[in-house]
C-alpha cells in the first residue's frame, strides 16, 4: 500500500492558536450573546481565491522536499463566499516520535505571533499538503478534517501534487469535505442503510472548489517588467516534452495497487454478508427448537422459556465494516484514470504535431 | 580604484571571497513587496533578512526571505534582534540548508541608515549581500539591485564601506512552472487545466514557427540581410528531428496511438467498474 503512506499530521493543538488569534468577526456583543438567535446559515463556500505569493510558496516547500509529503498552514481571511489565502507557512518535518507534538505547537505559535507583528492575516483557514500523483485521500485527511472544523468554521486543504507539476499543468486543488458527510461521520453513522437514506456515494466525500489567482498591483508591476523576452518558457517546454511514459507507468502502478485493495474491501463486504445470513440462519434454527421446547413444556405445564437469549453467542449482532475505506480507494482510482485521461489526451495531441512536423 | 598609494584595502578573509552575483527566485520578490504593502504606516520602508545558500562559484542563491520589525529616524536605527532571531530558528526548523545570505530594504539606493544595517548583518554572517527593491518605482522602471560592501580604511582608521553591485540573475524558473498569466495579472478566474494549457503551449509554438517562415521569405526575397548564426540554428533544429523512414515513422506513430487509446480503454472500464461496486456495495441486503 504504497500509496497510502501515513502522512504528518499537521499540528491540532488549534484552540491555543484561536484563542490566541484575533478571529475576524468572532466578536459579538453582549446582548447578541445572551439573546437566542440562532446564525444564520453561513454561505455556501464558492471560491478560494489565493495570493501569487501563497502559491508560490507552497510550490516552493513542495517541490523541495518531493518525494516526502510535507505539509504546510494556511493563513488568510473569510468573507462571504470567498476564501482568502493571503499567505501561508511550512511545517518542519515531524520525526515519529511524541514529544515533538510540544515542539511543533511552539513552532506553530511562533509563526503566528511573528507574522502578526508584520501585519500577516493571522486567521488559519486551512493547511496544505503534497502529494503523489493525487493519492491524498486517506482516513488522515479526513480526520484532520474533523478536528480543523472543529473550531474554525470554514477550513480547505490545498493539495498540490509536485509529480503532476512536471507535466505542465499546475496540479493545485483546494477540498473540503461535504457537509452531509461530515454529519455521517461525526454520528459514526457510515453503515449502508444510512448511506442509502442520504444518497451518499463516494463521488459526495470531497468536494473541489475552484481556486482564482489574485495579485497585488504592485508585484504584477513588478512582474510584467521582469517577465523574460522570450516567448516561451520552462511550462512550454514542458508540456511539449514526449516522454511521458515514466508518469502513465507510475499512475498504472498506483492504479493496479488500488483496485487490489477494492477488491479486499469487496471481499470483505462479501464475508461480512456471509456472516449475517449464517447468523440469520442458526437464529431461526435455535428460535424453532425453543418454540418446540416451550410447547412441550406447556404441554408439561412448566414455564415457558423466553424466546430471546442475550447470552447466546449467536444473538451477539455482527460488525459491519466501516465502507469508508471502500470510498476512499474509489475515489483514488477515478482520480487516478482521470490523471491516466488527461495526460492520455495530451499524448494524442503531442503525437500528432509530431506527425505534422515530420510530414514538412 | 587603489591609484594613490595611501589607500589600503584589506586583504581579503580566509574564509571565503565574496559572493561576485546573485540569483534571486520569485517567492523572495512576493515575499517583499507583500511586506511592503503590509508595512505599518509611519514606516517609510521596510528591511528583512534573506536566507538561501551560497554556491561554490561564488553566486548567492537567494531562496526565502521574512521581514524584520525596524524603526528609522534621522540619525538612527533600531532592529528588532529578538525577532530576527526567532524567525531564523524557526525557518531553521524547517529547512536546515537555508542559511542567512544578506538583508533586503526596499526603496531606491542605499542609505546613511543602511551601513548601519549591514554591519549589523555582516556580524551574522560573512560578506552579507544587499539587496534593494524600488517599490517605488523611482526611475519609472523597476529596478531589483544587489550589493556587497567593502570596507574602505586608511592605515587603521576606517573610512567608508562601499557598496558594489553585483550582477543579479532574476531568471525565475520557478515562477515559470507556475506561469507567468497567474503570476502577472491581478486576479485570474481560473487555473488552467490540461487541455486549455497544450492548446496555449500549441499557438506559441505556432506562433514561433511562423516567424520563423516569415524570416526565412524574407532572407530568400533579399528584404532582409541573412544573418548567418540564425541560419546555423534553424538548420541545427531542422537536423535534430530524427530521420526515420516514412514506413519506420508510421509503425511507432501507430503503435504509440494504440498504446494511448488502450489506456483511455482502461480507466474507463476502471470507472465503469468502480459505478457497479458501488451499486453493489450499497445494495439493499436481501436476507
Amino acid at each position: 500500500m504504497a500509496n497510502r503512506k501515513g502522512l504528518p499530521k499537521p499540528f491540532l493543538c488549534l484552540a491555543l492558536v484561536i484563542l490566541y488569534a484575533a478571529a475576524p468577526g468572532g466578536m459579538r456583543s453582549f446582548l447578541q450573546a445572551v439573546s437566542t438567535v440562532t446564525e444564520e446559515a453561513p454561505t455556501p463556500l464558492r471560491v478560494v481565491q489565493m495570493e501569487g505569493l501563497a502559491v508560490l510558496k507552497i510550490i516552493k516547500h513542495c517541490e523541495e522536499f518531493a518525494p516526502a509529503l510535507v505539509t504546510g498552514q494556511l493563513l488568510g481571511l473569510d468573507v462571504g463566499s470567498v476564501l482568502e489565502v493571503t499567505n501561508c507557512f511550512p511545517f518542519p518535518i515531524r520525526e515519529e516520535d511524541d514529544e515533538a507534538d510540544a515542539d511543533g505547537a511552539n513552532y506553530q505559535l511562533e509563526m503566528m505571533r511573528c507574522l502578526r507583528e508584520v501585519n500577516v492575516d493571522n486567521n488559519t483557514i486551512g493547511w496544505y499538503q503534497s502529494c503523489l500523483l493525487g493519492s491524498f485521500q486517506t482516513v488522515e485527511l479526513i480526520e484532520t478534517f474533523m478536528n480543523y472544523q472543529e473550531n474554525i468554521r470554514r477550513c480547505v486543504c490545498i493539495v498540490y501534487d509536485p509529480s503532476r507539476s512536471s507535466q505542465g499543468v499546475l496540479a493545485l486543488k483546494a477540498l473540503k469535505l461535504t457537509d452531509s458527510f461530515m454529519d455521517l461521520y461525526r454520528n459514526n453513522g457510515l453503515t449502508g442503510e444510512k448511506l442509502r437514506e442520504k444518497k451518499l456515494s463516494w463521488v459526495d466525500i470531497f468536494e473541489e472548489i475552484p481556486i482564482k489567482v489574485s495579485n497585488s498591483a504592485l508585484v504584477s508591476a513588478f512582474m510584467k517588467e521582469l517577465e523574460p523576452e522570450s516567448p516561451v518558457t520552462q511550462c512550454d517546454f514542458e508540456r511539449l516534452k514526449l516522454s511521458t511514459a515514466p508518469f502513465m507507468e507510475r499512475n498504472l502502478e498506483f492504479l493496479i495497487g488500488c483496485m487490489d485493495d477494492l477488491s479486499s474491501e469487496q471481499n470483505k463486504f462479501q464475508y461480512y454478508y456471509r456472516n449475517l445470513s449464517r447468523q440469520q440462519s442458526q437464529q431461526q434454527a435455535w428460535l424453532q427448537k425453543r418454540r418446540q421446547e416451550n410447547m412441550a413444556r406447556k404441554a408439561a405445564g412448566e414455564e415457558p422459556l423466553p424466546e430471546e437469549d442475550p447470552s447466546n453467542p449467536i444473538f451477539k449482532p455482527v460488525p459491519e465494516p466501516s465502507r469508508l475505506d471502500g470510498y476512499l480507494v474509489t475515489n483514488q482510482i477515478s482520480s487516478y484514470c482521470n490523471h491516466i485521461n488527461g495526460v492520455a489526451g495530451q499524448n494524442f495531441n503531442r503525437l500528432y504535431l509530431m506527425k505534422a512536423l515530420h510530414e514538412d | 580604484m587603489a591609484t594613490s598609494p595611501a589607500l589600503l584595502f584589506p586583504s581579503p578573509s580566509s574564509a571565503s571571497s565574496p559572493p561576485s552575483s546573485a540569483r534571486v527566485e520569485a517567492v523572495v520578490l512576493f515575499n517583499v513587496c507583500d511586506s511592503y504593502v503590509r508595512r505599518p504606516d509611519q514606516a517609510d520602508r521596510v528591511i528583512g533578512t534573506l536566507l538561501g545558500s551560497l554556491l561554490p562559484d561564488g553566486t548567492v542563491h537567494v531562496r526565502n526571505s521574512y521581514v524584520v520589525p525596524h524603526s528609522e529616524s534621522a540619525d538612527q536605527v533600531a532592529i528588532d534582534i529578538d525577532y530576527h532571531h526567532n524567525m531564523y530558528a524557526s525557518h531553521q526548523k524547517v529547512n536546515p540548508k537555508e542559511v542567512i545570505v544578506g538583508w533586503f530594504s526596499t526603496g531606491f539606493g542605499v542609505s546613511g541608515g543602511s551601513t548601519l544595517i549591514h554591519e549589523f548583518y555582516s556580524r551574522e554572517v560573512q560578506n552579507p549581500i544587499h539587496l534593494t527593491v524600488d517599490t517605488g518605482f523611482t526611475r519609472g522602471e523597476a529596478s531589483i539591485k544587489a550589493y556587497i560592501s567593502s570596507n574602505l580604511s586608511l592605515g587603521d582608521r576606517h573610512l567608508a564601506a562601499q557598496f558594489q553591485e553585483i550582477p543579479l540573475d532574476l531568471r525565475m524558473i520557478e515562477a515559470e512552472k507556475a506561469g507567468f498569466e497567474i503570476l502577472k495579472s491581478t486576479m485570474v478566474e481560473k487555473l488552467p487545466n490540461d487541455l486549455e494549457g497544450m492548446e496555449s503551449s500549441m499557438e506559441k509554438l505556432y506562433i514561433l514557427i511562423d516567424e520563423i517562415y516569415k524570416y526565412v521569405d524574407d532572407v530568400v526575397e533579399g528584404r532582409v540581410a541573412p544573418d548567418n548564426r540564425i541560419g546555423r540554428f534553424i538548420s541545427d533544429s531542422v537536423a535534430s528531428m530524427p530521420k526515420l523512414s516514412p514506413a519506420a515513422f508510421d509503425k511507432l506513430f501507430n503503435d504509440k496511438i494504440q498504446d494511448n487509446l488502450a489506456l483511455v480503454y482502461l480507466s474507463s472500464i476502471t470507472r465503469t467498474q468502480i459505478s457497479i461496486a458501488e451499486k453493489l456495495n450499497t445494495a439493499a441486503q436481501v436476507l
